[in-house]
């Protein structure tokens, strides 16, 4: 399952950025992140593992590198309240 | 996802509010028709102008019931966009920067922000402005001077902002602005409440376009703010509040741009069918022809990119970012040429001052400027193209192209 998520997320990365990703690679701070793909990030990141990125788990350092992601998932996933609050904003 | 009304099936019906705000959108573009050469001579948007447009639902009104909007659909929102578009730049600048800022807290508010400050935009009450440009960044946005410091007093819960923005539209106006700055080196956003002590306002007149949108540059000397209007947390200031605010103005600019670009095709068909010159139409010249199928052409094409875009953002926030650009691309570019050819065809008549076609080309130069040059917007889109089509290259360690500049928006 871990895996699976980091490599949908090195997928996704390796294509936005092209260049291979791996899955401790801080993109941010080698710069290679333009100013769309912040916001393409966090849409893909709900629209695969259908959850909702709040102002809350916005800290750079959830999203900084693909493990930091998957873990994200994990967490956000695995709470029990997943989707109930801000649904207005999906 | 749709929201469902709190209040049950019973208010949906009553208010129907996309077929009522169209009505209320179309009043305020035959108002607009009649006056907006002068609002554009005189300088300014009247106050009373903007109090009706504020009170008539029409502005943020893709929020949600829930904050006071009226929860409409990218594609309603987009049409009745360029609906005022078509007639008054100024208008829909307006409802662009107003939606700019609610799309911000909406996306990146906490549930308390979004309580206290988009009622208060969707109802009007609240004129809202994008103070984000300064003197050394435009398309640059990450090289923004304005300082967000804590405050020694009261154990950092306050907020001092100091720099200067320019070229704010609205800006003369506006009860409050989301400005960008750096707070500790990272790019932050935060709300400024325009009565607070040390926010002056310098009117601008005489800009080549967007003459009637009270454009003003701000001074931020000092400012003291509570820091519960920071919007998310330092480092994320540019990349997602900014950029939520930037891709939701491209979205109605767009959309602004394609009325721009149809009214011009409509006042050029008008002249060329009615005017003739010796014994000739002007309509029958195939000069003239020519330029009328092509900003037809331009005209059209803008539109269904733009509905494109609308489709696409039905998703939710987030979606058709890539969409709204192009589309944003390709109606300014449409709104400029259209409205250039227009005046031509129009001759003396599209040099008048009270010219439709000839204020929407000064408008429409601007256009090709904010929420993205078109040169940046032109990075963005190939570079998309490169990654969906160097993506079968990739695999191998070749080397990284060239990156767009930091900040680029």
């Amino acid at each position: 399952m871990n895996d699976n998520i980091t490599e949908q997320i090195t997928d996704f990365l390796s294509a936005a950025l092209r260049r291979q990703v791996e899955p401790d690679d801080d993109y941010f701070a080698q710069g290679l992140a333009d100013s769309l793909f912040a916001l393409e990030l966090v849409t893909f990141v709900e629209s695969r593992f259908a959850l909702t990125v709040e102002v809350e788990d916005l800290d750079l350092d959830s999203f900084r590198t693909a493990n930091r992601i998957t873990e994200f998932v994990r967490r956000k996933t695995d709470a029990p309240d997943r989707g109930v609050a801000h649904a207005e904003g999906v | 996802m749709p929201r469902v009304s709190d209040s049950g099936p019973d208010a949906a019906t009553a208010e129907s509010p996309p077929l009522d705000l169209s009505r209320v959108a179309d009043d305020l573009a035959a108002n607009a028709r009649a006056c907006a050469s002068r609002w554009d001579q005189d300088g300014g948007l009247p106050d009373s102008v903007r109090e009706e447009f504020a009170g008539s639902g029409l502005l943020a009104a893709d929020l949600p019931e829930r904050y006071g909007g009226a929860g409409l659909d990218p594609l309603t929102l987009g049409e009745i966009t360029a609906r005022i578009g078509g007639e008054c730049s100024a208008l829909r600048g307006l409802l662009t920067v107003q939606g700019m800022v609610a799309a911000a807290v909406l996306r990146w508010g906490t549930a308390e922000q979004r309580d206290d400050w988009l009622p208060r935009l969707a109802g009007g009450e609240l004129t809202a402005g994008f103070a984000v440009t300064e003197r050394a960044a435009g398309s640059a946005l990450g090289s923004v001077e304005t300082r967000i410091e804590a405050s020694g007093r009261s154990d950092r819960q306050e907020l001092v902002v100091s720099g200067q923005k320019r070229w704010i539209t609205f800006g003369a106006v506006a009860d409050v602005f989301l400005v960008l700055g750096k707070y500790e080196g990272r790019p932050a956003a935060v709300l400024v409440d325009a009565d607070r002590a040390g926010v002056e306002r310098e009117p601008v007149n005489g800009q080549l376009g967007m003459r009637a949108a009270r454009i003003a540059h701000l001074s931020f000397d000092g400012v003291r703010v509570p820091r519960r209007q920071l919007i998310a947390p330092p480092g994320l200031g540019l990349s997602h509040v900014i950029g939520t605010a930037l891709d939701h103005g491209r979205f109605t600019v767009a959309w602004g741009c394609v009325g721009m670009a149809e009214a011009c095709v409509e006042d050029a068909a008008t002249h060329a069918a009615v005017r003739r010159q010796g014994e000739t139409p002007l309509g029958d010249h195939q000069l003239v022809r020519s330029l009328l199928a092509r900003a037809a052409v331009d005209a059209a094409g803008a539109r269904e990119l733009a509905r494109r875009a609308a489709e696409a953002r039905a998703s939710g926030p987030g979606h058709g970012v890539p969409e709204t650009l192009m589309a944003k691309y390709a109606a300014a570019s449409a709104a400029a040429t259209a409205s250039r050819d227009a005046v031509q065809v129009l001759g003396s008549a599209g040099c008048a001052p009270d010219s439709r076609a000839g204020r929407h080309f000064r408008d429409a130069k601007v256009m090709e400027i904010i929420e993205g040059a078109q040169q940046v917007s032109g990075l963005h889109i190939a570079e998309r193209l490169l990654r969906r089509f160097g993506d079968a290259a990739r695999g191998t360690d070749r080397p990284v192209g060239p990156r767009l500049p930091e900040g680029a928006s």
